[in-house]
């Protein structure tokens, strides 16, 4: 009888706290706004919460609803798994951040068949997962100019490195791509790239494969890295080390999370868009998708509210929205970045 | 009249099978369902239902051998490892100019063979456990998987391969059907044979049960193998969901896996647990991960909700064994008369 009491308490304690879980949510369904869903690659990645909460304003000045989610480790099969769940959801579009380039293409053609528009944004799904894709730049301009701005920074001699995200993240591959062409520039021939290593885009990896690097090849002159978490982490050890002025780190990189770098030196400088405008742009392409306004065509315009007007071109593999230039942070302007995103 | 069997099971009542660990799990489950459908709209409905399915039950085959495993009192934590490797290698084969078939097969004894070393070296060292013996084979299925596709990803099946994870029998998904064949074949191995005889009886007491003619090396090879085969068939059913394989998928499904063994009733004190309770434990993991999905809970109150579920769940397993305990100290068990 204890025993069925003791069990009877766990029982209710469960149910109240899952009931508190539940009561949290805002009611939803039936009030007849558009939901449109946004899953962003990992939690706990600053650059991803501003891409979403781009997104999220678009959608809510559009009178929409935004759900964001995003699985707390970089990983497809979670993504799949948020897919379908937005699937049973019956939300009206999809707007991904990929972490795989081919493995959302089973779950993404899924929610076509069922209706739903499909985008992605940032890193990229493949050409027949999807109706457009939001580029924040275009990839040849972001992997040339970091090139050339290590090039300048090292004076165009020495052994480089890259930091890059996971290995099968599609937007860094395709910037590092583009890098390894602009290295095949005779102006570059005394630079040598020697690895490119992963840091999955966690600061313990990023920071420990960091450290191998600098283990591996004394004489390491910079490192790049085109993703915010690579950044921060290598910023961070070479600061910690002492190695200012020795080992220089360049890169894609969050104003207010690299502003502490800029000014010590570590970075002298860096590049990004706005995240906060490609969410934007991407809640705004969302919106005329499941009005109808556009269908994904290459010739498609639609307007991205304070963005202004876009224009859908045809891409290496699909169509695409390019956002705009990457934008330079030094320590000019990094005090008044700083402070916006 | 005498009420007790030859083989001193005792009396069965009402109320001692209502007060099963089990009924609880269902109680749980019940519970679940009825929360996720006041919480979402979207939930309550057949489709959705089956769907959701889907979503978790490509780990679920591990669940079987491994309930086995921890009844026996060893574990396997290399099972995700397994997931990995075997799927490399399918994609690989394939990739090499295999026929998808012949690639499938590789993927399937790929498995076998890791599963089937884990129980060779558990069974040759007897002085390793199994947690070491296992976590040395996760660590190398994992780092072959890796030095095989080097922080590559590899796909381009077939379309007709995106079967196994998307497909339908009729309106229910084929996954779920086989899970069901699978879920049948399995209880009855543990429950209704001589070899699940066997099973708990070397989980109570190892050495007494070798010493009455138990091969025990045997099953423990089977059934470690038997962890990698299934391993074998998850990394199928994931593939098949992405389309395309890397060496770090499944990571954690070890865990996973053994959280749903231990919730479904399992002690892993060994000799105790039922194959209905891990199947339970595996519908309610997945369906309180749905559930929450659909009001779309941020990922990290998914662990915590899990997290404590186990708690519970250990919990009230080792409390009821507690109670029984004080029992036999007022009433001394009678021997059995034959």
């Amino acid at each position: 009888m204890k025993r069925f009491v003791n069990l009877g308490l766990l029982m209710s304690l469960l149910l109240v706290f899952l009931a508190a879980c539940g009561s949290n949510q805002p009611a939803e369904g039936g009030d007849g706004k558009a939901k449109h869903a946004v899953v962003f690659k990992n939690t706990g990645n600053p650059y991803g919460e501003k891409e979403m909460e781009g997104f999220k304003n678009a959608i809510e000045d559009l009178g929409g609803e935004a759900i964001l989610r995003a699985p707390d480790d970089p990983s497809v099969e979670d993504q799949v798994k948020i897919i379908e769940e937005l699937i049973s959801q019956q939300v009206d579009s999809i707007a991904v951040v990929a972490n795989d380039y081919d493995g959302l293409e089973p779950a993404l053609k899924k929610a076509m068949n069922k209706g739903i528009k499909v985008l992605s944004l940032d890193s990229a799904v493949n050409g027949d997962s999807r109706m457009v894709h939001v580029n924040q730049a275009d990839p040849e301009a972001i992997g040339r100019t970091q090139i050339e701005a290590v090039s300048e920074m090292i004076d165009g001699k020495g052994q480089i490195a890259i930091l890059s995200a996971t290995s099968q993240a599609s937007n860094q591959n395709l910037w590092i791509e583009w890098m390894k062409k602009e290295l095949e520039k005779p102006e570059y021939k005394d630079i040598e790239l020697v690895k490119v290593a992963y840091g999955d885009d966690l600061r313990d990896k990023s920071v420990s494969e960091t450290e191998a690097l600098l283990q591996s090849y004394p004489d390491l002159k910079a490192i790049v890295a085109p993703t915010t978490v690579g950044i921060a982490a290598a910023a961070k050890v070479i600061t910690d080390k002492g190695l200012i002025g020795d080992v220089v780190v360049t890169g894609l990189g969050l104003p207010s999370e690299m502003a502490a770098y800029i000014e010590n030196g570590a970075t002298p400088w860096m590049y990004l868009w706005n995240p906060l405008d490609v969410g934007y742009l991407a809640g705004h392409a969302s919106h005329s998708l499941v009005e109808g306004d556009i269908t994904g065509e290459a010739g498609d315009k639609f307007k991205a509210g304070e963005l202004g007007e876009y224009e859908i071109i045809e891409g290496e593999d699909g169509t695409e929205i390019l956002l705009g230039d990457p934008f330079r942070f030094d320590k000019e302007n990094i005090e008044e970045w700083k402070e916006i995103y | 009249m005498n009420t007790r069997t030859i083989s001193g099971e005792r009396e069965f009542t009402w109320k001692k099978f209502f007060l099963q660990w089990e009924w609880m799990l269902v109680l749980i489950l019940i519970s679940i369902f009825m929360m996720n459908s006041s919480i979402s709209p979207y939930f309550f409905n057949f489709i959705n239902i089956a769907d959701a399915t889907m979503t978790f039950l490509d780990k679920a085959f591990i669940v079987f051998p491994m309930v086995m495993i921890m009844i026996m009192r060893e574990i396997d934590i290399s099972v995700g490892s397994t997931v990995a490797l075997s799927s490399v290698v399918m994609a690989m084969l394939y990739n090499a100019g295999l026929p998808i078939g012949l690639a499938i097969a590789a993927c399937l004894l790929t498995g076998a063979l890791c599963g089937f070393l884990n129980g060779y070296l558990i069974v040759r060292y007897k002085e390793l456990s199994a947690v070491i013996v296992t976590l040395a084979t996760m660590i190398l299925y994992r780092g072959i998987a890796y030095m095989l596709l080097e922080d590559q990803s590899a796909g381009g099946f077939p379309d007709w391969f995106s079967y196994f994870g998307w497909g339908y029998v009729g309106t229910i998904p084929f996954i779920l059907v086989l899970f069901v064949a699978f879920a049948v074949i399995f209880t009855l191995i543990l429950h209704k044979t001589v070899f699940g005889r066997h099973i708990y009886a070397i989980g109570s007491n190892s050495k007494a049960s070798r010493f009455s003619g138990v091969k025990v090396d045997r099953i423990k090879l089977i059934v470690f193998t038997l962890a990698g085969l299934t391993a074998a068939i998850t990394a199928i059913f994931l593939t098949s969901r992405m389309g395309s394989t890397r060496p770090n998928v499944a990571t954690m499904y070890e865990l996973d896996v053994i959280a749903m063994v231990a919730l479904g009733g399992i002690s892993t004190a060994g000799g105790k647990g039922k194959m209905t309770g891990a199947i339970l434990a595996i519908f309610i993991v997945g369906y309180l991960q749905f559930g929450l999905g659909l009001i779309n809970i941020p990922a990290q109150m998914l662990l915590i909700v899990i997290g404590l579920l186990l708690i519970i769940s250990v919990t009230v397993t080792n409390l009821k064994f507690k109670v029984k305990k004080k029992k036999t100290v007022g009433h001394p068990q009678q021997k059995n008369v034959s």
